[in-house]
Formats: structure tokens, sequence, C-alpha cells
């Protein structure tokens, strides 16, 4: 290959520093301050990707972000990121990256197969084609599909570097670093507000100095270090490169995503990308414009690219495009790319303009140089294959016909016109308004994204707002500036001579749908409108055909403007096609909607640091370090972690479970139940309010003793359980489940807060000041007799009482209450003493077989005694009746929360699923879940069912599998055999039995 | 992400230190209401293109509920005020007139406190 470096020039690049890249294993080499991009094209490179659909080659067509075609996987192993666009790649020594869509290489590509069969796929095709017969689509079309689709490859395994977020607050973000961004910036920063500006490139200043803007008579680049230094020198001030605003969200809240070391090689210290969470009064977007493509057929061809790129590649990197250029345009702005394409010394065959005439500044400066233009000139086709090697010309105007020449070139440059780059102006809801002497759509100022205070707080400027010539754009940028400080409070005044900014006239283009006017369908098989995703004007003509009126629902059935670029080039000319093919104006057609991200961001950065231990906090209760020491085998609860069960060495979980469960059963366990909510509800309307909370009667309650209660919401299903204590006349200690704490605390506030707020009522979360500790077992009442300092006899504190005292000389407060059906109580210390407490339990334990037992065992014995387990039992959609809990539902109370919704019809329908025991026949564990059948089938054609299992063990006490469920008048067909599906096709009969599974009579908790 | 100010503490936050509760002044129908009532209590909410009240509480602030009148179209805050209202307060009223002139409160069960006809 040979080079396409220029001798001369090139603004970004350091020609004393090479750097050595590699591509699919290929070494080469460029500058730095290369792109990816430029440093493939000046080593001669012009194919750099496949597209998606057809897998034709492609070459670059812009050179920012924008680009469709050039994209890459870059890094290798853990740090591999697919779909990363050369254009926006900048060249560090080491660098690698692997081209995509592609196999077995990117110049021999069987895929490409697709594109002789493009005719045959269409638009729509995938929807028409993959439908009959059914059964296909799952095991085979789907599949397929899946393999041969997507871009990239996804990376494999953790991702090796490190993200980070960053909180910033200003009175105005700037997004944009190119003289209408700096002029805004300058504006609100002499005006004293404080001021973020943002430049996704790694660079400042934009496009001006490479269109050859001039300020106060100098260069552009001039005026832009003096300003930087300016900016650089303002306490107020934060400037910022490579860093995209991403998204504008609402209220002035903007996502912006900083790379740190995409440009470095990697390993070092810093994080690889920064996510900027931003509040800003005012957000001035200056994000300039797009250049549009033409659609001319053949106009996706390596070496045809945007008329702006190629100038881009030339005055910023010293790349020539091609050595014999022509370009085709419909405005004045590409014929600047002429001229500085011929000023470098590279060939220009022909300018070639659909208009009928084109006699501004520009074009006669082109025609001074010696370059032919050509007015009322189409491309009619583009020859080459993997590069372009000429053009066939004809008339642009009338209905199409006889070519009118050919010429031949090896690069072509584009233009059909510029696009404002409206996206973060749209991005939270600012409207657009057509201007159709420029075809294009600029922010509508009347409609504007509103901030709480209901004033508009996205200010478009330069470009963006629709000015697109560079002195009035620069003028615009600094009022946008001005008044985005004082509309933040910030009037100092700027009291200095404004600079002005002046640019070569231009003529206005003329709006080009398709090029020429009238090609023939041939023709327009092969105009591509997104390059990316392989959709081309008779795509979009198709789909109209078809009945697609929306512009939304062509997009999705084309794919136009779905792929990763989101149809930055492709969106007006394909709104221009449908507008055409529905006969209606471009207005009336719309434009599809912007949404955030205005470039891909990185999961990795979205994350931030929130990952692994960091991505949610660890709750631990007092005695977390014990359980670990001693081999607890964890179980997230929520946010908690609690011992499943703690496995001895040589033991499995099972057998830990079964030992633990035995031994508390025929000794005496040990449970953390520190997790348990705890909430302090106190005030002399206490009562009155717990018996609106609770389905059973509380106000009665004495104090020193604790009763079960059931908590609904208003629809009348149960939420959460568990004793309540009385402590004092005004006091009453509920306990929740361990996940609920939080959830019933914010209940209860919010019901006092907003409905009883005359009620004299507080509530005080003391979940984490206790520890709290089971102690389980028929040699429970010896043990905490041999640690002493309180009679817990019978006498004393009978079940379902409470007592306070000082247990090992810990204070304590004993609760005797059971969820296992074993002699128990539970003791609660202060959090800091609970470990303490612990380990006193453990040490005096060990002559009466003690043993800590974990959430299994826990689940297993209160299955054994038929307790219901929120979660479990319940899923939002059941009520205390269903589950046989009658006795804790008041008849008496005149009102208590669920209490209406209860009585609808549909929740006292006899035909209610209600819970049961259920044994199977052989003995065996019914598989969680499992649904109990029915005869016949649904509407649906699914088979009827009649209940399912909601908890399913093997007990060990019993020695058999034994299940709780929710059955069709589950209660009133004890001994029924019924049929539960185990999967797979395969069945198991299970007898309806009484939910109590072992000591039906109470006896063992009552010693 | 909304800007809220809470009434209770006067502070201006982040969205993501409340916590949302859904439509604000619904009367609660208890035992004893119709089926129609309690349906309205329960399940039929408002859904204007335009200005609504809902409930926020401050969650990871001082913990109180109140109720913002919000646009739901632009975005913008009219007002924020105590939980402890049966109906916007005056003051509420007039920074919503200030700003739509043509406003008018909604009949019925939302914002009167009235049961549904």
């Amino acid at each position: 290959m040979t080079s396409h470096r220029l001798p001369e020039g090139g603004r970004l690049i350091d020609r004393s520093q090479t750097c050595g890249f590699r591509v699919d294993g290929r070494p080469m080499l460029g500058f730095a301050g290369d792109t990816l991009a430029s440093a493939l094209l000046a080593s001669g490179r012009m194919l750099m990707g496949r597209s998606f659909k057809y897998h034709r080659p492609r070459g670059p067509v812009a050179a920012g972000p924008e680009e469709p075609n050039a994209l890459f996987g870059l890094g290798i192993g853990p740090r591999f990121e697919p779909n990363r666009r050369a254009t926006t790649t900048e060249l560090f020594e080491g660098l690698v990256a692997t081209s995509q869509n592609r196999w077995p290489s990117l110049e021999r590509d069987v895929g490409a197969v697709n594109d002789w069969l493009s005719r045959f796929l269409p638009a729509g095709f995938y929807y028409k084609m993959f439908i009959y017969p059914r059964a296909f689509w799952k095991h085979v079309y789907e599949p397929v599909i899946r393999r041969a689709a997507g871009l990239g490859r996804v990376p494999q395994g953790a991702d090796a570097d490190r993200y980070e977020y960053l909180y910033a607050f200003c009175d105005v973000l700037v997004a944009g670093g190119g003289i209408a961004g700096l002029s805004a910036a300058q504006a609100a920063a002499r005006a004293g507000a404080r001021v973020i500006v943002m430049e996704q490139a790694a660079h400042w200043g934009g496009r001006a100095p490479v269109d050859g803007v001039r300020i106060d008579g100098a260069p552009a680049d001039d005026w832009v270090a003096a300003t930087l230094a300016e900016l650089a020198a303002m306490p107020n001030v934060r400037l910022r490169l490579r860093s995209q605003v991403a998204g504008v969200h609402d209220h002035g809240y903007a996502l912006a995503c900083e790379r740190l070391t995409d440009h470095l090689p990697a390993g070092g210290e810093l994080p690889r990308q920064r996510l900027w969470r931003i509040r800003a009064g005012r957000i001035v977007t200056a994000t300039g414009a797009i250049e549009r493509p033409l659609a001319f057929a053949g106009n996706d061809r390596p070496g045809v690219m945007l008329a702006s790129a190629m100038r881009d590649y030339v005055t910023n990197w010293a790349v020539a495009p091609g050595r014999r250029v022509v370009i085709v345009t419909n405005n004045d702005d590409a014929y600047r790319s002429a001229l500085c394409l011929a000023g470098a010394g590279v060939g220009v065959a022909a300018v070639l303009d659909a208009r009928p005439s084109a006699d501004g500044a520009l074009p006669q400066a082109v025609r001074a140089a010696g370059i032919a233009v050509k007015t009322d000139t189409a491309v009619a086709a583009v020859e080459g294959r993997r590069q372009v090697t000429g053009l066939r010309l004809c008339r642009h105007s009338g209905a199409g016909g006889a070519e009118t020449g050919a010429i031949a070139c090896d690069a072509v440059g584009m233009s059909g016109g510029w696009t404002p780059a409206v996206h973060l102006w749209s991005h939270c809801g600012g409207k657009l308004a057509w201007k159709a002497d420029a075809a294009m759509f600029v922010p509508d100022p009347a409609a504007g994204p509103r901030g709480h205070d209901g004033a508009v707080f996205v200010l478009p400027a330069g470009s963006a707002a629709g000015l697109l010539h560079a002195a009035d754009a620069f003028d615009d940028a600094a009022a946008a500036g001005a008044r985005a400080a004082s509309e933040t409070g910030h009037s100092g005044s700027a009291a200095l001579p404004a600079p002005t900014a002046a640019a070569e006239s231009e003529d206005p283009p003329l709006p080009v749908r398709i090029m020429p006017e009238g090609a023939a369908y041939a023709q327009r098989a092969r105009m591509w409108l997104d390059f990316q995703n392989d959709v081309k004007v008779t795509d979009v003509e198709l789909a109209a055909r078809e009945g697609y009126r929306s512009v939304e629902h062509t997009k999705r059935y084309t794919t136009l403007g779905m792929a990763t670029d989101q149809g930055k080039l492709s969106n007006i000319n394909g709104l221009s096609v449908l507008s055409d093919a529905l006969n209606e104006p471009v207005p009336q057609v719309g434009t599809t909607t912007f949404r955030p991200p205005w470039t891909p961001v990185t999961l990795g950065a979205l994350a931030g640091e929130a990952r692994g231990p960091l991505f949610q906090p660890l709750r631990r209760t007092p005695m977390h370090d014990w359980h670990s020491l001693h081999g607890a085998h964890w179980e997230p609860v929520g946010q908690w972690r609690r011992p499943y069960a703690f496995p001895r060495p040589g033991e499995t979980l099972e057998q830990a479970v079964t030992r633990e469960i035995r031994n508390t059963r025929q000794a005496v366990g040990l449970l953390d139940a520190s997790t348990l909510g705890k909430l302090l509800v106190r005030g002399p309307d206490a009562g009155r309010f717990l018996d609106m909370l609770y389905t059973n009667a509380m106000a009665g309650l004495k104090p020193g003793r604790c009763r079960y209660g059931l908590m609904c919401n208003e629809n009348g299903f149960l939420m959460d359980d568990g004793v309540v204590a009385r402590l004092d006349d005004q006091s009453f200690l509920c306990h929740t489940t361990s996940g609920g704490a939080d959830h019933i605390h914010g209940w209860m506030e919010d019901w006092l807060q907003c409905e009883w707020w005359d009620w004299k009522v507080h509530v005080v979360n003391l979940t984490e000041q206790f520890a709290q500790i089971a102690v389980v077992g028929p040699r429970a009442r010896q043990l905490l007799e041999r640690l002493g300092g309180m009679d817990l006899s019978d006498a004393a504190l009978p079940f379902m009482g409470w007592v306070e005292g000082r247990l090992a000389d810990i204070p304590v407060r004993v609760f005797r209450i059971s969820f296992s059906g074993e002699l128990s109580f539970e003791i609660a210390a202060p959090a800091g003493q609970g470990a303490a407490l612990w380990e006193r339990l453990i040490e005096a334990g060990a002559e009466f077989g003690i043993m800590p037992y974990g959430t299994e065992a826990l689940h297993v014995m209160r299955a054994e005694k038929g307790f219901i387990m929120i979660g479990d039992e319940t899923d939002g959609t059941v009520t205390p009746l269903d589950l046989g809990l009658d006795w804790a539902v008041s008849r008496k109370k005149a009102d208590f929360l669920g209490k209406r919704g209860m009585e609808r019809v549909a929740l006292t329908d006899p035909e209610r699923w209600k819970l049961v025991g259920l044994e199977t026949t052989d003995g065996a564990v019914l598989p969680h879940g499992a649904l109990a059948l029915a005869g016949g089938s649904n509407a649906n054609g699914q088979r009827n069912t009649q209940g399912r299992v909601t908890s399913s063990y093997r007990s060990p006490t019993l020695g058999r599998g034994i299940a709780l469920g929710l059955v069709r008048r589950g209660p009133e067909r004890m001994g029924e055999v019924l049929d539960f599906d185990a999967g797979g096709g395969k069945t198991m009969p299970a007898r309806i039995v009484d939910p109590v599974f072992y000591d039906k009579a109470g006896e063992r908790q009552n010693v | 992400m909304l800007i809220l100010t809470c009434p209770h503490c006067g502070v201006a936050a982040e969205e993501t230190e409340f916590a949302p509760g859904g439509q604000a002044h619904l009367q609660r129908h208890g035992p004893g209401s119709s089926d129609d009532a309690f349906e309205a209590y329960m399940f039929l909410r408002d859904n204007p293109r335009g200005v609504h009240f809902e409930r926020w509480r401050h969650a990871y602030g001082c913990g109180k509920w109140f109720i913002a009148a919000r646009c739901t179209v632009t975005l913008e805050v009219f007002a924020t005020y105590p939980a402890q209202c049966l109906e916007p307060p005056p003051e509420a009223v007039a920074a919503i007139r200030a700003r739509r002139p043509d406003w008018q409160p909604a009949g019925g069960d939302a914002a009167s406190g009235k049961e549904p006809a």
C-alpha cells in the first residue's frame, strides 16, 4: 500500500512521534495525534468495515462521531470493547484493533453473499419470511438469525478497567468546544457564572479552524488559543476535553462521559472513564452541525465520504483521501473542500453541483483554481467495488435518463447540506421547527425543555441553532452565553469589544432528496440512506407502500436510524424520501425522537464504582463475624447476609441442615434473628393506630404480653407479619419480617403523616439497635438458667410473654415466642453486646449440646409446624383467610387497613385457593412451585390447574417430604390425592393433609 | 431527574432524595363504602395532560411526606406543600393560576375530597 500522508501540514499530528499499532494482527504505523481512521487512511487503507446486513465493503464516511462504517473492536481480553468508531479513536502506541462483521477476513468475507441476495432481503424481510412453520422460529430461525446478527463481539469476562462518577454543579454547562461553545462560555464566565465547558474531541476549536474561519482578521486557531488561556485562568470555569455531554435530562440534569485513558496504553492508575452527573442552571448546546450524505446510486462505496470529512483529514491529519477526487454537492460549502484539497496538492477532478447554476464566491474561487464545475449534474453510478474507480454522470433535473459522461477518480466527497445537531435540545422534549429553505430541523425556541421553575433551560447556540454561517453562529453563541449567565443571576458586564468572525458568503443550497431527481428503481435500490444498517431508498419507499405512515413505525420496520450511529447521517435524507413517498411535506411526517445518549456510553461508565462489593451496601448483624469464623454458608436476605447453615468439614449443606434441625428439636439451637424488623410505636394513640394497621386487635394487648399480628394492604392482601409486644401503656414493639422493616416503617409513616396526622403516635425503627438471639429447643431454659440472672420458668414467663432483666450480666428483653414449635426464647440485647451474649450462650451451651442453626433449618421447622412465611405462602395476591388465619382477622373492629378490600366478591369466593399441607404418597419432595393439575384446558389451550406448592422441604423430623400449598377449596378436600406437575411431562401424586405436620397440639412449646 | 423543594425542611433536592407516592388528595374509602367508591379509591387515577398533584416523601432527608403540584407536560413544578392538606392550599392554587390561568381544580374525588356521584 502506498502512503496517503501529505508531505506538509496536519494541525493535530506530531510527526516527531510515531505510534505502532495493529489491525487484525498486522503491524502499522501512525503519528501521535492521529485517529485510527486517519492513520489507516494515511497508510492507504480505505476498507474499514462491513455493513450489518449485506456485508458490503465500507470505508469511513465521516471524520467524527457520526461515523457509521469504520467500527472496530478495540483492545484485548478483559479490556476489549466492540463497535469503537475509528474516527474518534485516538491512536496510541500498542493500540490493537480488530475488524468486525466479517469472516474469515475483512477483505474476503463470506457474508458478502447477502449483498447478491439483497434483492430478496428488503425491509421487513424477517417479519414476512420467518413466520411459518410456527415451531421453526424458536429452534431454527431465531438461533440462526441471532448468530448472524450483531456487529461487534460481546466482551468476555469482567471488565478490567475502573470507572468513576463525579457530581458537578454549575450555572452554565456548555456542550461543545468549537468557536460557538467557547464564545458562549467566555460570555457567561465574564459575567461571573460558574461554567463547565465540555468538548467531545481531544482538541478545541471544532470546525472553524478547518473551515478557514477568520476571527478579528486572524485564523480561528489564534482566537481559540487566546480564549482558552483566558478561560483556563478563571476560577469559575472548568474545561474538559474528551468529554461528551451524552444526555440532557429533566430540570437541567446532564450526563457527560469523560474519556480519561482511552487514548493511552492500558494499565495506568487513572479510571478509564468518568461519568459526570451535572446539575446545570442553563445548558448551552453548541454542538455544531453534521453534514448530510447525498443519496445517489453506489454512495456507500469505499472512497465516497462526506466532503467536510475530506477537509478534516487533509487539514487535521495531513491525509489525502485520494489522489483524484470528485466533489458532489448541492451547496456552496462543499467547494471549501475542493479548495482545501487543491491547496494541499490533492487532485480535484471536478465539482458536480446539482444546482442549475453555481456562481457564488466559493464556486468562483474553485473555477479560478482551474477546477471544472459541472452544474445540474448528478452521479448516475459509482464504479469500483472495494474502492471507487470512477463515476458515471447524468443530469440531475428532469425525468432521468441518458448518461452525460464519466470521470475517473479514487475518492468522492459528497455534501447534501448541513443538519444542526439538535440531539441535546430534543433529549428532554425540546420541539423542532422545519426550515424549508435549508431543508433542516432547527430548535423551536418557543418550545424548549423547561426547568422546575418553568423557564426554558436549554439554549442552542451557533450552528446547532441553525445558524450555519460562521459569522452568524459566532455572534449568536456569545449572546446565548450572556443570556444563560443573566438567567442564572449573573449580570457582570463583558464590556469588551466583541470579536467578529468572517467566512465567505454562501448561496442557498438546493434541497436534494435523491440524485438524480428522476432516478430509476435500479438506481434507487443502490442508494444508501442508513449505511450501517443497510437501509436504501427503496426500503423506505416499500415501507410507505406497505402502509407505514408514521415515521416512528417506518424507522422500526426498515431499521433506518437504529444502528449504533442512531441515524446521525440518515435522518433527514430518510425523512425526505418518506415524505415524498407519502406525498406529505416533511414537517407533517415529523421526525423520530432523539434520545440519549448522543453517542454510545459504555456500561462501565454508567455503572461507575457500583460493582462487586460496592454494588449495594451490605448489612451485617452484630454476630456476623462469629458466623464468618464458624463456617457460615451465607444467604442474601434483602441487603442482609444471614447464615443459611453452618456446615462442618466434610458435610454437605443438606447434611448440615438436617443436623441443625435434629439438634434443635432434641437439644438446643441458636439462631441469629437480629435481622427481624423492630419498630417502636409510641404515643397516646399507639393502640388505636396499631388496631388500624393490624388485622387483629392490638389495643387490648396487656403490657408484658406478645401477640402475633398480620398486616394487609388496602387490597386486603397479606403484606407482613410478626410479633407485637406491648412494652407499656403507650408503647408497642412491632416485629416485622427481615426484608420488611424499612417498608413497614415507611408504611406506618405514610398513614400517620398523610391520613391520621392528628393522632399522637410516633414510630422509630430500632432494627439495628438490638441484636436478637433465638434460643430454641427442649434444653433452652436449662441453658438460660445456667447463664443466670433471670427467672424464666413457665410461671414467671409464660408462652407469649416477655420480661426484662439481665442475662450473663447483659441487659436483655426476653420474648417467649416460637417459630419452630419448640420451647423458645428470643433474647434482645443492645447491638453492641449481641456478640458477647452469643458467645456466652455458645460457651454455656456446650454441655447441653448447643449448635447454631441457619435460615434453612428455620424454614424447615416452621413448615413442619405449618407456619406461613411471607413471600413463600404469600405473593401479594393472598389474603389471611386464604391461609386459614381467620383467627387473626378481627370481626369486631369497625375498620382496619385491608378490611374493605377483603370484603370484595373475588376475595370471599369459596373457590379460592387455600392453604393446606401436602404429602406425597411415596414420601418424595414435591418441586417448589409445582402446579396441581385439573381436568381440561383453558382458552389458551393450557392445562387447567387447581393449586400450587408454596413451600416444600424434606423434613428430617418426619423423614419424608412435606409441603405447604394453596389448593382450590383445599381445607374441604382433606385426604384427596392431586397430581402435581413435576416437569418434563411427569406428575407426582400428593395427598391433601392438615398443614401442621408436627406436634399438632402444640405441647412442645408450652413447657 | 426532577428537582423538588421539600416544604418541611426547605431543601431543594434531586429526585433521588425523594420517593414517589402516587396521586395526591385521594379520599380513603373503608368499610361500608360502595364498590364504586372503593374502586375509585383503590384503582382509578387521573392521568392529566397538565396540572397534576402527586405525593412525595423526602425519604433521604427529613422523612416527611408532601405534595407537589406539577405539570406533566413541561415538568415545571408550581408548588409543593405539606401532605396535611385535604386540598391544594390557596397559595398553591395561586401559583398554578399564575402560569396556567385557565386551570380549574378537578371535580370529584381527586382534588375536592368529595365522593364521585
